[in-house]
């Protein structure tokens, strides 16, 4: 499994790639939406995990664009804002409901991730 | 007193603490007070004006009519009196004339002429011829006075004088009221003779009663020494002093108001006869004139009291119903106000807690990686996977930030907003869970709790997870007021129809009286510094009236709280 991590806070993302790596899932990461632009051209990942706030470009409009590039990825989106409007568009954007509010349990989000794929590959 | 505590308008004794510089704009009072003045002011003034103006121009028409009609009757009545003598002189004058001194010292000629006067004119009791040297020489009438001398007699000296005499009313001699009229004729080369004749005053009466002397009048003759020619009416008989004054001697007609001995006004129209002694008076009492303006003037003050009273009562009313509106307005401003007030702080706090929460997010989430990766590493050496401090602490850690996650979670739920669920709920079911919740704590500091149930309580509507917060947040607080030992009571009644009411009694420390009305406040805690965020008690709030609900404290400081939270059996429709 691989996975995209997008969020501004660096030590964030890369301290969350390095235990998902720890744990066998291989992660990259990006502190902006460009940055992940870039990486997601160059590589395939399973599963996007977006911050909903991120400099100059939303989680929710990456999302758009990471679909056009990699129609098959998965996303999932973490917020430190646990408002109704982060709440509805989310859910709006994502069919499982896929949002979590920081700080996230690793367990949870490895778990969430896995329930994402095998959810696809039961429906090809 | 009573009364006026019935009538008195709801905003009379208001005054708007809060008003500032512009508490004139809210004295209610003092609008009331300027309006009912400037108004009965606009439409009492004119009316009394030209109600005034009315009394005195239609008084003063009818007191200058009466004098007129008096005036003019006065006169009429003075010429046919003068008329009436100036015949009589006159049909002597035409005797004397006609007869030589010698035919009419003829006693049967004198007594054919005084029967021929009889007839033709009546009146005429008797006739005399005086010769020069003021004897009466021929006498015809009742009396023998014959010879008589009168040379010395004032009349006669008069009629010698001025050639002829009306004397005063006199009794004759069947105690009828006479006058003598004598005229003098002059034969020639200075010698002279009069003839005298007397009158009864009957006809002289018809002249003078004849006027119909309204409003109890009374006309008559006097003398000049106020003595009465004719009867009257209230004045006394013939030859009675007359009680009024005897008025100034004029050409002309006069009027004068004068008061008599009864203190009645009367008006007095009098006028001098000339050549003769007589004065022609004609007395009314002025009340009796004026009665009918007396009656008109009372219509007038009835009418104008009535629409006084009438332009009163409705500016009154209508003052007062206005005011009292515009004050209503002004409570509902205030209450509007205050309620936009509230939710305006409602909503910057929430909007605070959740822009702290979301900022201490971030920085959680960088610890919680952070201390997560740690342990990740910890837990794959073995060295370090059995240090138990190191192990310790870093759950330590972890476990502070679930904590101050779980703290800012429930700051950014008291903002989110989600929509509430509805459940068929049994309430007995859901304390059990909210105090089992708390079970521990309850049983550490040997808490006593009772739920009582009535049997009438349905099963409600109602959102389970807010009423799960608000029965624990209500708890939580009852269990911080409450020393160890201390006694709670859950009671669950139905509170009329279509609402039930949960009661939740402790014997805790209890609510000073200053502080009751603030504790749904946000931010308002008692126990500062032990932890409280003061947010508690606002949020259960806010959660009850989201459920349609409404929450009341009572308390009394020492003895005890109890929060009463009333919910709807089905959930009311959103307007």
């Amino acid at each position: 499994m691989k996975v995209l991590l997008v969020d501004d806070e660096h030590e964030l993302v890369s301290t969350l790639a390095e235990r998902l790596s720890l744990r066998g899932i291989q992660a990259d990461w990006a502190v902006s939406g460009e940055q992940a632009l870039a990486l997601a051209e160059r590589n395939s990942y399973d599963v996007a995990v977006l911050d909903v706030k991120i400099p100059r470009m939303s989680g929710l409009e990456l999302k758009r664009r990471l679909n056009l590039a990699r129609p098959a990825m998965k996303f999932i989106f973490m917020t430190g804002h646990g408002s109704e409007d982060d709440f509805r568009s989310c859910a709006a954007e994502t069919d499982e409901g896929c949002y979590l509010v920081k700080p996230v349990n690793i367990e949870d989000l490895i778990r969430k991730m896995n329930e994402l794929l095998t959810a696809s590959e039961e429906r090809p | 007193m009573a009364l006026w505590k019935t009538l008195k308008p709801v905003f009379w004794d208001y005054v708007d603490a809060a008003a500032g510089p512009f508490a004139r704009l809210f004295n209610f009072r003092r609008m009331w007070q300027l309006t009912v003045l400037l108004t009965v002011g606009v439409a009492v003034v004119p009316l009394v004006a030209i109600t005034a103006v009315d009394y005195q121009v239609t008084q003063n028409s009818i007191e200058s009519e009466i004098a007129l009609r008096t005036s003019r009757l006065v006169s009429n009545t003075r010429r046919a009196i003068s008329f009436f003598l100036e015949e009589r002189r006159s049909a002597l004058d035409f005797i004397v004339r006609d007869n030589s001194f010698e035919s009419l010292n003829d006693p049967e000629r004198l007594q054919a002429i005084l029967n021929n006067l009889k007839r033709s004119f009546g009146g005429f009791t008797d006739l005399g011829v005086i010769d020069p040297l003021g004897y009466q020489r021929i006498y015809v009438g009742p009396y023998k006075l014959e010879g008589v001398d009168y040379s010395e007699q004032a009349w006669y000296r008069e009629v010698l004088e001025r050639g002829v005499h009306i004397s005063d009313v006199f009794l004759g001699f069947r105690q009828v009221p006479h006058l003598i009229i004598a005229v003098r004729h002059d034969v020639g080369s200075g010698v002279h003779f009069v003839l005298r004749a007397t009158l009864d005053t009957e006809r002289f009466n018809h002249l003078i009663s004849y006027p119909e002397v309204a409003g109890g009048g009374d006309a008559f003759l006097i003398n000049r020494d106020g003595k009465l020619q004719t009867p009257s009416l209230s004045h006394g008989s013939v030859l009675d002093s007359l009680s009024l004054p005897v008025p100034a001697l004029s050409q002309n007609t006069e009027l004068v108001e004068t008061k008599d001995a009864k203190g009645r006004l009367n008006i007095v129209g009098y006028a001098y006869i000339e050549q003769t002694p007589f004065i022609l008076m004609i007395v009314k009492n002025k009340n009796e004139l004026m009665q009918p303006w007396y009656k008109t003037r009372l219509q007038l003050m009835g009418f104008l009291a009535g629409s006084i009273t009438i332009i009163l009562v409705v500016i009154l009313g209508v003052a007062t119903y206005l005011v009292n509106r515009i004050y209503l307005a002004d409570q509902k401003r205030i209450t509007m106000l205050h309620q936009v007030e509230y939710s305006n702080k409602m909503a910057t706090i929430g909007r605070l807690a959740a822009g702290v929460a979301h900022e201490i997010n971030n920085p959680l989430a960088v610890i919680n990686e952070k201390a997560g990766l740690i342990k990740d590493l910890f837990t794959m050496r073995k060295e370090c996977a059995q240090d138990e401090k190191l192990m310790k602490s870093i759950n330590a850690v972890l476990s502070s930030v679930e904590r101050c996650a779980k703290i800012t979670r429930r700051l950014l739920g008291f903002m989110r907003n989600t929509g509430v669920v509805a459940e068929r709920i049994d309430l007995k079911e859901t304390t059990k869970e909210v105090l089992a919740f708390l079970g521990k704590e309850a049983e550490y500091r040997s808490f006593h709790i009772a739920i009582h149930m009535e049997d009438d309580v349905p099963l409600i509507t109602s959102d389970r997870g807010r009423l799960q917060e608000i029965f624990l947040n209500v708890v939580n607080n009852s269990f911080a007021a409450m020393q160890d030992g201390g006694h709670l009571e859950v009671t669950v009644r139905r509170s009329g129809e279509d609402l039930v009411a949960v009661t939740i009694r402790d014997d805790g420390c209890g609510i000073p009286k200053a502080d009751l009305e603030r504790v749904f406040e946000p931010f308002f805690s008692t126990k500062s510094g032990k932890g409280g965020t003061g947010l508690g008690l606002s949020i259960t709030s806010g959660l009850v009236q989201e459920l349609g609900g409404d929450i009341r404290v009572e308390s009394e400081a020492g003895k005890g709280t109890s929060f009463t939270v009333i919910l709807p059996i089905t959930p009311r429709k959103k307007e």
